[in-house]
């Protein structure tokens, strides 16, 4: 059970920024070498990608490669580089349907065997930016055993559904439609970018709508997002202390062989033990809300 | 009568009238404004300046600095030659003296530091004598010593009466406080005031005194003081400057010397600032006030002052607008001289009772030693300043510094030029993590208890390279254009000129 609370995006051609990123500890780690990269710039930001993934430094935190589209002349070239530098997982954007991932899968494949790579070790994600996207949400969350989540980017997404940001009402099916498609594939759930960076109470208004949503948490785009982000989503002391309790007692009413298990007298299943153990998760990894 | 009362009436001089020794007193408007010049020239011609002789300045303005370039321009038309050049310290603004340089009119500059094109200029080989570099407290121990022996002090300063009661707290450019200029003018030969403003006799508070000054000239402007501000007027929003400010905060709290009544100096630049922040909620959170905070002073610690969390403020340089005016304002807000601050060679400076102190450094090395003077092609890009001073007398010096400055390390095996000794510095703090000086295992052990990324130097020396490869060495010829001089005026290192 990775935690995946907060992915924070680097520009793939800054240089200074590639090497000093992971002192903020995001959750995970994305360089762009798509929207952040200028056309004259392509060739330069994949080349310092392809060394900065090979730093021992991000052996120790997942990264993630957004590569151009794959119908664009920088996809491929930012697949092989990508792939052949050893990266987690490779973040599709502009995914409409599930043949885009497929393709992707098989690019993927080919360049693992062309390496020598473990076939099946690079992931992926897709981004879903288009009404159609959000249609096909649940056949592109199904379409690959690679897939670690999906994400909905809402710029883009606006822009094709004739609309613009606002207070979330706009994004208010996408989400869904997007968290619904990633929890019946049993993968994770991404929220859009939050751009507005001297608005930090707006940026915790949408962590809070987010989080009870259900989503494992967002594409940030400055490292003074990441505490802000990880506090949020820590559990309160009365929640770790309870979790704490189910845990204890589903492996109390395991070693006694029991099905069922109670707690002052409510009934404790798998599911409710599960969320118990994702509090204690992220209260081991962030302590409890300040 | 005996003969050894004849002795010594004979030895002793006769009275000779009451104004034998004070001439002026026969005329009242003389005895008024007798050390009032017309102008600079005539305030220069009357100290009895001569070549070879040693000129000293304040640079409180420092950016915004008026005074230096303007008496130096001066002095180069009145055809003066091989000058000592003794300011506190030199900057970017100070570019306009290479010419003087080059002409012969300065020929030997003792410093805290220089920056910029006279910076550049003089690490390639400008000055034939290399330049001493020292600290604030260093530079009163030299002057005691009788090295630099200062013949004329021109102090800039924003207010004075026609006797030369001075201030820099009333007026028009106010720079806050005169700690730098206190000690030119107790100890110089001819102590030359140009002030903006001639105000009533008396002038108060008298920051410089009158029995300590010579002539009073008044000058169009002594100096910006929008220029002053070195650190960030609001807070940062750069993340990294806070990542390392949040670090260097908890490291003062739990340095075990977080305690009702400690003491601090936190400096200027951004990242301090920020640990000034956020120092405001630990101290709120524990309960406690800080009883002084010391040294170069910036709105954050006025801040503090006033929300009653630090009672007194200790100044001897405000670094910007909101200290010159906490100055003004405040009566627990003092000004002190350098010697009072930092000097070694003083019966009590106040360093010595320091707790806690944030500094700066350009290079530090796996022997903790710091470098703040050159840059790591061999330039220098720096000041000495406070910072050998509080890093040997406070409870524990904590250097803050991110682990690379645009791809290129700050932690080294090696600095390029030693200023502060590693035997003074007890921990650094990275934006990659925080390494505890081995001499201070107590340190070490508190901060892992807190929780803290606690690594060792070499591990971050290591880090750094790994990221930005290892650094081509720089090449400097035989030539020695600077000497650095510890605190108490010893030899520390010295600065070759670079190649090229």
């Amino acid at each position: 059970m990775k935690l995946r609370r907060s992915m924070l995006f680097l520009p793939g051609a800054n240089a200074a920024m590639l090497s000093t990123a992971f002192v903020y500890k995001p959750d995970s780690i994305m360089f762009d070498l798509e929207d952040a990269v200028s056309l004259r710039e392509k060739d330069s930001a994949r080349i310092l990608v392809f060394n900065a993934l090979q730093l021992p430094v991000y052996r120790e935190i997942e990264t993630v490669v957004r590569i151009n589209p794959l119908n664009t002349p920088f996809g491929l070239p930012d697949l092989e580089a990508a792939v052949r530098a050893g990266v987690d997982v490779v973040r599709l954007p502009k995914t409409d349907g599930a043949e885009d991932v497929e393709l992707l899968e098989r690019e993927v494949e080919r360049i693992e065997r062309a390496c020598g790579r473990e076939v099946g070790s690079t992931r992926l994600m897709a981004a879903i930016e288009s009404a159609s996207g959000v249609i096909n949400a649940l056949a592109i969350a199904k379409a690959s055993p690679r897939l670690i989540g999906i994400a909905l980017a809402g710029f883009d997404y606006v822009m094709d559904m004739q609309t613009e940001r606002g207070d979330g009402t706009e994004l208010f099916y996408a989400r869904c439609a997007v968290l619904h498609a990633a929890r019946a594939a049993k993968i994770d759930a991404f929220d859009v970018v939050w751009s507005d960076l001297n608005d930090e109470a707006g940026f915790l208004k949408e962590v809070d709508l987010i989080k009870r949503l259900g989503f494992n948490g967002k594409s940030l785009i400055n490292p003074r997002q990441i505490e802000l982000l990880h506090n949020a989503y820590a559990p309160t002391e009365e929640e770790v202390e309870y979790a704490g309790r189910v845990v204890a007692a589903a492996a109390e009413g395991e070693r006694k062989g029991l099905g069922v298990v109670s707690l002052n007298g409510k009934m404790i299943d798998g599911p409710v033990i599960d969320h118990a153990r994702r509090v204690l998760q992220r209260a081991e990894a962030s302590g409890t809300r300040k | 009568m005996t003969d050894l009362a004849f002795d010594l009436l004979d030895r002793l001089p006769r009275f000779d009238g009451f104004a034998k020794q004070t001439p002026y007193l026969k005329d009242p408007e003389l005895k008024r404004s007798r050390k009032v010049c017309p102008s600079l020239e005539d305030a220069i011609r009357r100290s009895g300046l001569k070549d070879g002789m040693t000129i000293s300045f304040h640079h409180a303005f420092r950016e915004g600095d008026k005074t230096i370039n303007t008496v130096v321009d001066l002095l180069a038309r009145m055809g003066f030659k091989d000058l000592t050049l003794a300011p506190s310290s030199l900057l970017n603004c100070n570019a306009p003296l290479i010419e003087h340089i080059r002409d012969g009119v300065i020929s030997r500059i003792y410093t805290s530091g220089m920056r910029g094109k006279l910076a550049e200029a003089i690490s390639h080989g400008l000055m034939s004598h290399p330049v001493n570099i020292h600290s604030h407290g260093g530079r009163v121990k030299l002057i005691q010593d009788g090295e630099l022996t200062i013949d004329v002090a021109f102090l800039g300063v924003s207010t004075a009466d026609c006797f030369g009661n001075a201030n820099g707290i009333s007026g028009r450019s106010r720079c806050g406080s005169l700690g730098y200029a206190k000690v030119d003018a107790r100890h110089a030969g001819t102590v030359i005031l140009l002030a903006e403003e001639i105000v009533p006799f008396p002038n108060a508070p008298a920051s410089l005194s009158q029995d300590e000054v010579d002539y009073v000239v008044k000058v169009e402007q002594i100096g910006d003081p929008s220029k002053i501000s070195v650190g960030a007027a609001r807070i940062t929003t750069n993340p990294r400057e806070l990542l390392i400010a949040r670090l260097s905060a908890e490291v003062m709290v739990h340095s075990g010397y977080f305690e009702q009544g400690f003491s601090m100096q936190t400096g200027s630049g951004a990242s301090a600032t920020a640990t000034t922040r956020f120092l405001e909620g630990y101290m709120r959170k524990r309960g406690i006030t800080a009883s002084f905070a010391l040294g170069g002073i910036t709105g954050g610690i006025v801040d503090l002052h006033r929300k009653g969390l630090i009672e007194r403020v200790i100044d001897t340089q405000s670094f910007d607008g909101d200290a010159a005016e906490s100055l003004r304002t405040s009566p627990n807000h003092i000004e002190i001289s350098t010697n009072e601050y930092a000097n070694a060679g003083s019966k009590g400076a106040y360093v010595d009772q320091m707790d806690l102190v944030i500094l700066s450094a350009l290079e530090i090395d796996v022997d903790f030693n710091v470098n703040v003077i050159t840059g790591s092609d061999g330039v220098m890009r720096g000041a000495s300043g406070g910072h050998s001073d509080v890093a040997a007398a406070a409870n524990l010096s904590i250097v803050v510094a991110p682990l690379i400055r645009s791809r290129i390390p700050t932690v080294v095996r090696r600095c390029t030029t030693v200023v502060t000794p590693g035997e003074c510095i007890g921990v650094l703090v990275t934006d990659h993590g925080i390494a505890v000086n081995p001499r201070r295992p107590e340190i070490a052990q508190r901060l892992k208890a807190a929780g803290l990324p606690v690594m060792t130097i070499e591990e971050l020396q290591q880090r750094a390279e790994s990221l930005t490869g290892e650094p081509r060495p720089i090449e400097f010829l035989d030539k020695v254009v600077g000497i650095v001089r510890y605190r108490d005026g010893s030899v520390i290192d010295i600065v070759r000129q670079v190649k090229g």
